[in-house]
């Protein structure tokens, strides 16, 4: 099935969208330290290993019991209600941060993920990609995404679990380039 | 580039252009995120194919916005300090769909650009070109129930960017669109109609589809212009979440 309009077409974020984009709050999903708050972090690395100080990165995610969330207030956070919803600026050092939830599976027994949109200068449209929780290894073995990757490409979309949450770097271009996922028709 | 080489000239800019255009005469609707003209994506675009995937349910929702999060004020870019901002006061106004025609409601719109002598209020935007001391250009907006978005602003002036040898910007409002899902999600730039340095500019030319290059062009609207105060554009956006083809080859 074919979109009977296509859609409108992207252009890079460009430089200045510090102006506008990035927000107090915005990495915050959840006030770091509070119950059951954890980081999810790491780096955007461009195709000599460098890092990226002017991209811009969207969380997306279910809450922890799964399900999807459908509360206002991302961008005017009053600490105690949970959106589902992030954005964090990279850093001088290509770094980005969020505190937030670990999510559950969509459906028993499915891979728990994060959703996330990549944003950079020099990127001429968004990539997206998905997160997985690196813990369920029959449940990351059954997904049907991950499972018809090769395993090297597969391991670019599994974090790497940390005392306080998890890293993940998001590769650019390269060896390691991170898979980068577009909706089947 | 070796060390000593002369920079880039816009004639081999457009050049450039001009090759890739012709063997892309097909291409989707979509830019080349591997579109060399454009200096800062050679090390910044994928290498791989998109893999194709199923969206999952998480995915075929996105964040929710509401009265918390927009204050109705923030939609006037013309009215966030004291005075006045030079320059042509205009409103840009237009409906958001998906690719089925139905209206995108309540959903966030966020806006930013350059002032009318084409400076961002950006502490690394070294243009010297004045800053405007009654100008941020910054806004966001919620769609109404029928997808309608509503700013009101000042044209923005074009400026150089160093892609290479007096490369300019064309005038352009940055547009940050969230649709029904998130695949649908979209960043993206309006340009005016008719404006000279559009063919120069590889941002715009990485959309080698010309049906696609003029979805971003507004369209002159007086019916749309605030009487005897502003003149109006009209710009309609949908969001599919597209696909489109990466790389050049």
């Amino acid at each position: 099935m074919t979109d009977p309009t296509p859609g409108t077409p992207g252009q890079t974020v460009g430089p200045f969208f510090g102006l506008s984009l990035p927000y107090a709050g915005g990495p915050e999903l959840v006030p770091p330290g509070s119950a059951g708050a954890i980081r999810l972090h790491g780096q955007v690395l461009d195709g000599v290993g460098e890092p990226v100080p002017d991209a811009l990165l969207e969380l997306w995610q279910a809450g922890p019991d799964g399900a999807v969330v459908r509360e206002p207030g991302s961008l005017n956070r009053d600490g105690w209600t949970f959106t589902g919803w992030g954005r964090a600026a990279t850093d001088n050092a290509g770094h980005w941060s969020f505190s937030t939830l670990r999510p559950g599976p969509g459906r028993p027994g499915a891979a728990p993920f994060f959703a996330l949109t990549v944003f950079a200068r020099g990127l001429l449209d968004r990539l997206r990609t998905r997160i997985y929780l690196p813990e369920s290894e029959s449940s990351l073995a059954a997904d049907p995404l991950l499972s018809a990757l090769p395993a090297e490409r597969r391991a670019t979309l599994v974090a790497t679990a940390e005392p306080d949450g998890y890293v993940f770097d998001v590769v650019l271009q390269g060896d390691r380039e991170t898979v980068f996922l577009e909706s089947r028709p | 580039m070796p060390e000593n080489a002369p920079p880039d000239t816009q004639e081999s800019i457009s050049a450039e252009i001009a090759s890739i255009a012709a063997a892309h005469e097909k291409a989707g609707p979509g830019p080349l995120l591997d579109y060399p003209p454009y200096r800062s994506s050679i090390l910044r675009h994928p290498t791989f194919a998109p893999v194709q995937v199923d969206p999952e349910e998480v995915e075929l929702a996105g964040p929710v916005f509401g009265a918390r999060d927009v204050d109705p004020t923030d939609a006037d870019l013309t009215a966030q300090h004291p005075g006045e901002p030079v320059g042509e006061r205009m409103v840009v106004t237009g409906r958001i769909t998906d690719g089925a025609g139905r209206p995108v409601a309540g959903q966030l719109v966020e806006v930013w650009q350059a002032n009318a002598a084409g400076r961002y209020a950006h502490g690394r935007d070294r243009h010297p070109a004045p800053l405007d001391p009654n100008f941020t250009g910054t806004g966001r907006s919620l769609t109404d129930a029928d997808g309608w978005y509503r700013f009101v602003t000042i044209k923005p002036g074009p400026y150089p960017w160093r892609n290479h040898l007096n490369a300019w910007r064309p005038a352009h409002i940055h547009f940050s669109l969230f649709g029904r899902d998130f695949t649908e999600r979209v960043v993206t730039q309006m340009y005016f109609p008719g404006d000279p340095l559009l063919p120069l500019d590889p941002i715009f030319q990485s959309i080698p589809d010309t049906a696609g290059q003029q979805r971003l062009l507004a369209t002159y609207d007086h019916g749309v212009t605030r009487p005897e105060w502003s003149t109006g554009y009209r710009w309609d956006i949908v969001l599919t979440g597209p696909r489109r083809t990466w790389t050049q080859s």
